[in-house]
Formats: C-alpha cells, sequence, structure tokens
C-alpha cells in the first residue's frame, strides 16, 4: 500500500490537482501566517524574558510553559468559544473578529499554539548565551542596547530552532483546525484534517499520499530554514 | 607623578555576608604598570570590576580622575576610556577580525580594517583572522580577548591574568606587547597575575591584595627586594599558605 500511497503522491504533486492544491496552499496560508504572528509576539517575549531578571517573571514562564504542552484541541475549543456568535468575542459582532469556521478562526488558534513554543525556545537560546558576554562586551565600549543585541545575535540559531518548532507545530496540528475550521470543503478544509476525512472514508492510499505530501512540505522547509543558519558562524 | 587616575578610599565588596574587599586607600597613578599579586579568592577580580565600573563598591568613595565615581556606572565618554581584559574570557561566535573589531565598531569608528590587522599582527594571529573563534585554543582566544581591548586603544587597560593559558614564548610576546603599549600610548594599566615573576618584569608598582585587604603597595624594587610586611615576604618566597 506504502507503494500505492508514493505514487499516488508522486501523482497527486504532477497533476495539481485542483483540490488538494487549494488544501495545500491553505495549510500553508494560515500556518505561516498564524507562525509570522508568533514570531512577532514570541521573540521578543522569549528575548525579555531571558535576558531581564523582574518580579513574576517566574509566573510568565510557568505560563509559557504551560502554554507549550497545551493540547491543540483545547485551545480549539477555548476559541471556539470566544468566537461563537454568543461568546464574549462573537457576540460583540466587530467586523474585525472573524468568524467560526473561517481561515481567520483558524490563524487565530494555531497564535495561540505557536506563540508560547516560539517563546519558551527563545528564552531558552537567550539563558543558554554565557552570562559573561555582556560584561564584557560592555566593557569594550559597548552600550546597554549594544550588548543586547549582540547577546541575542549569540542566540540567533536557538530563535531560528524556535521558528521551526513553532511552524512544526502549526502545520501538523489537527484538534484546533478541526473544531474552529470545521473541515468544510473549499474553504477551510487543510491537510491534516483531509487526512483524517479520507481516512474515515476509507480513502487509505488518497490519506498516505496527503500524509507524504504534508511531510514532504515540513521537510523543505527544515532543510531551507537550516541552509539559512548555516551561513552563519558556528 | 601627576593627579592619580584612580582614587579609592576605604572601599569596600560585600556579596552576601562576606566582605570580599576592603581597600583602606589606593591610588593609581597615570601611565603607571600597577602589579596586582595574591592568592586565589583574595579579591583581585573584584578589585578590577570595580575599577572597570561593571560593579559599584559597597561603601567607601572611588574617583576616577579626580570625578566621584562610586554611584553607578559613568558616563558612556568615561566608561569607554576604561577596558578590561577578563580572566576568562568569552567571544562572540562570529570571526576573529569581528571579535577584535567589535570594540571599534560599536564606537562607529569606519576605517577599522588597518587598526584590527596591526593589533592581530602585534599578537601573532593575523592568520588566523578569519577563523571562527569558537575553533581556537585557550591560548589563542586570549590573545583575541588581549587585541579586542588594545585596539579601542583605552587609557586605562585592566588586565586579568593575561597570560595564564600561555606557554612561555607566547607569554614573553604578551609582555612585549604590553610593554609597548604602555610606552606608545602611555596608557595606565593595571595588571593582576598570580605570577610573582611577571609582575616583577611588568609592573612599576606592585600590590599584594590578601583576603580583600591591600597588605603591600610598593615600587617593584622595593616589594621584591625590601618589603615591609611579612606576608610580602612569604608570598614572594612562595612560603604563603593559604
Ligand atoms: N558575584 C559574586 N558573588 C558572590 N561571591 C563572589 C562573587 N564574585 C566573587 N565572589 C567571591 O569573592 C572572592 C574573591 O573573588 P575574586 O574573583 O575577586 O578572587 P581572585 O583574587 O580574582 O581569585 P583568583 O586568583 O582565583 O582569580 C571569592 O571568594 C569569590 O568566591
Ligand atoms: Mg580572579
Amino acid at each position: 500500500m506504502l507503494g500505492s500511497a508514493l505514487r499516488q503522491a508522486v501523482q497527486l504533486i504532477l497533476s495539481l490537482e485542483s483540490e488538494v492544491l487549494r488544501i495545500v496552499l491553505l495549510s500553508l496560508r494560515v500556518s505561516v501566517t498564524a507562525l509570522a504572528f508568533s514570531t512577532l509576539m514570541g521573540v521578543p517575549l522569549g528575548a525579555w524574558l531571558g535576558l531581564r531578571r523582574f518580579f513574576a517573571r517566574r509566573l510568565v514562564i510557568a505560563a509559557i510553559y504551560t502554554g507549550m504542552g497545551f493540547p491543540p484541541v483545547v485551545v480549539g475549543l477555548a476559541v471556539y468559544m470566544l468566537l461563537s456568535r454568543s461568546g464574549p468575542l462573537g457576540s460583540l459582532g466587530w467586523a474585525w473578529v472573524p468568524g467560526l469556521f473561517t481561515p481567520g478562526a483558524m490563524v487565530i488558534a494555531q497564535v495561540i499554539i505557536a506563540t508560547p513554543l516560539v517563546a519558551g525556545f527563545t528564552m531558552a537560546a537567550v539563558m543558554g548565551v554565557d552570562p559573561n558576554l555582556r560584561q564584557q562586551l560592555i566593557s569594550l565600549g559597548a552600550t546597554s542596547w549594544q550588548a543586547t543585541r549582540a547577546v541575542l545575535r549569540e542566540a540567533r540559531q536557538g530563535v531560528v530552532v524556535a521558528v521551526v518548532a513553532g511552524f512544526g507545530s502549526v502545520i501538523s496540528e489537527v484538534g484546533a483546525v478541526m473544531l474552529v475550521g470545521g473541515n468544510i470543503e473549499g474553504s477551510t478544509r487543510v491537510l491534516t484534517t483531509a487526512i483524517v476525512l479520507e481516512t474515515h472514508k476509507g480513502n487509505f492510499s488518497l490519506a498516505l499520499a496527503m500524509g507524504l505530501v504534508l511531510l514532504a512540505m515540513t521537510f523543505a522547509i527544515n532543510i531551507a530554514v537550516l541552509r539559512l543558519q548555516g551561513k552563519a558562524y558556528g | 607623578m601627576g593627579e592619580p587616575v584612580y582614587q579609592l578610599l576605604g572601599v569596600t565588596r560585600v556579596y552576601g555576608a562576606r566582605k570580599v574587599l576592603d581597600i583602606a586607600s589606593l591610588d593609581v597613578y597615570p601611565g603607571e604598570i600597577l602589579g596586582v599579586v595574591g592568592p586565589s579568592g583574595a579579591g583581585k577580580s573584584t578589585l578590577l570590576r570595580l575599577l572597570g565600573f561593571l560593579e559599584t563598591p559597597t561603601s567607601g568613595a572611588m574617583a576616577f580622575r579626580g570625578q566621584r565615581v562610586n554611584g553607578g556606572a559613568p558616563s558612556l565618554a568615561v566608561r569607554r576610556q576604561v577596558t578590561m581584559v577578563f580572566q576568562r574570557p568569552v567571544l562572540l561566535s562570529d570571526s576573529v577580525y569581528a571579535n577584535v573589531a567589535y570594540g571599534l565598531r560599536v564606537r562607529g569608528v569606519t576605517d577599522a580594517r588597518e587598526r584590527v590587522e596591526k593589533v592581530l599582527d602585534l599578537l601573532g594571529m593575523l592568520p588566523l583572522r578569519k577563523e571562527a573563534a569558537s575553533t581556537l585554543s585557550g591560548g589563542e582566544a586570549q590573545r583575541v580577548a588581549l587585541a579586542r581591548a588594545l585596539v579601542v586603544e583605552p587609557e586605562v587597560l585592566l588586565l586579568d591574568e593575561p597570560t595564564a593559558n600561555l606557554d612561555p614564548a607566547h607569554v614573553a610576546i604578551i609582555e612585549n606587547v604590553i610593554r609597548q603599549a604602555r610606552e606608545r600610548t602611555g596608557m595606565t594599566i593595571v595588571l593582576v597575575t598570580h605570577n610573582v615573576f611577571q609582575a616583577r618584569r611588568l609592573a612599576d608598582r606592585v600590590a599584594l591584595l590578601v583576603s580583600g585587604r591591600l597588605v603591600e603597595v610598593a615600587p617593584t624594587k622595593t616589594f621584591f627586594e625590601s618589603p615591609s610586611a611579612p606576608e610580602t615576604h612569604a608570598f614572594i618566597s612562595g612560603e604563603m599558605v593559604y
């Protein structure tokens, strides 16, 4: 069966069958958008937590660690209740709040899933930089801000890992997108939910083929990131 | 000898409940090399961190060029006159060249190249300028640490065991570089070393620090040939038990 799945996967990719292509593009669009937001929030948050000692820092860190282990389906449930028509956000009827069963709702859920991961890994990377470095750079004449920038630059490999981990978590996540997206054909169906559906329908080789497409996609993105990383001094 | 660069009066530094530094009085004069020797844990590095404005005294008065500086870090312009080479240098994960250029880059110096290469050459590190700093040996890293401090030509250079990881040939090279830097620029140098022979070779005056207290500060010749404190005599003859 793996053989036929492989053949079918290759056919799927070559034929760029319109429905499958749409599913792939939507998966990418939702997860890349979510990741962009998560990176914009998670990297500064993680850097700040790694650099500064302040009141309630441990509390924030505990919250992030909890968030890193959140089951996506629970996040999905929370976003579902938030956005549903009787929910606190949905009932406001604001135009910029995405409704349930839209790609926007899926993005919100995935941002909530990926941000703690990006922040947590970034914090670990920044904390992994030798704490003596900062003082030594200050002594070489760096301003506080210049030294901070250099420390963040030292942590750059870890930050890349943080972003990759965030992407891996959302592109492969099924529980949240299923709940808040609803797996609607032609509008909110993504690779993971399509795989679940095809498996239930008994189309195992199609499901497996889409699984391979998903795998190939994440593999290609990770390779690209690693290549970027390889250009820096080790 | 001119107005002192540093004047310390009753300066202490306390960590937790331990007073690791208790300097009744110390003056450092412009253009001199002051050697600081003493057993491990005596507070030598702590003293250097105070002189480098990286820590503030717990109590007492410290002045830099006549200005009191014990109330937190002084202005950037003052801070940039003093540079320290640390006992355990940490380099940027970047090239040797970029590490040495760092102090110039943060000062906005654009034509750094010639200066960086000259300093690297002095220390025999020019052939390694493109290497990643993470691949250097301990002694090479130490030379990069000295190079990145020398290149900014500070008024005051604080050296914490600058030759601890080096073989005798490289110790000689570095001692020469230190001597030449002082002669060329007239910079003031405070040199912390375990090695009393190094202090004798380089310093104009030598201070002995024991348990955070200055036991003796004297011109090098006096320090070694007719010390007044019995501890000094014991330390230079290698008899001191700690
Ligand atoms: N940040 C710190 N917090 C607590 N204790 C410290 C700190 N820094 C130094 N000490 C303590 O202060 C004492 C003096 O340390 P310091 O590093 O100045 O000694 P040193 O003379 O440089 O020793 P060595 O020759 O081994 O380098 C030591 O007992 C050390 O444990
Ligand atoms: Mg020390």
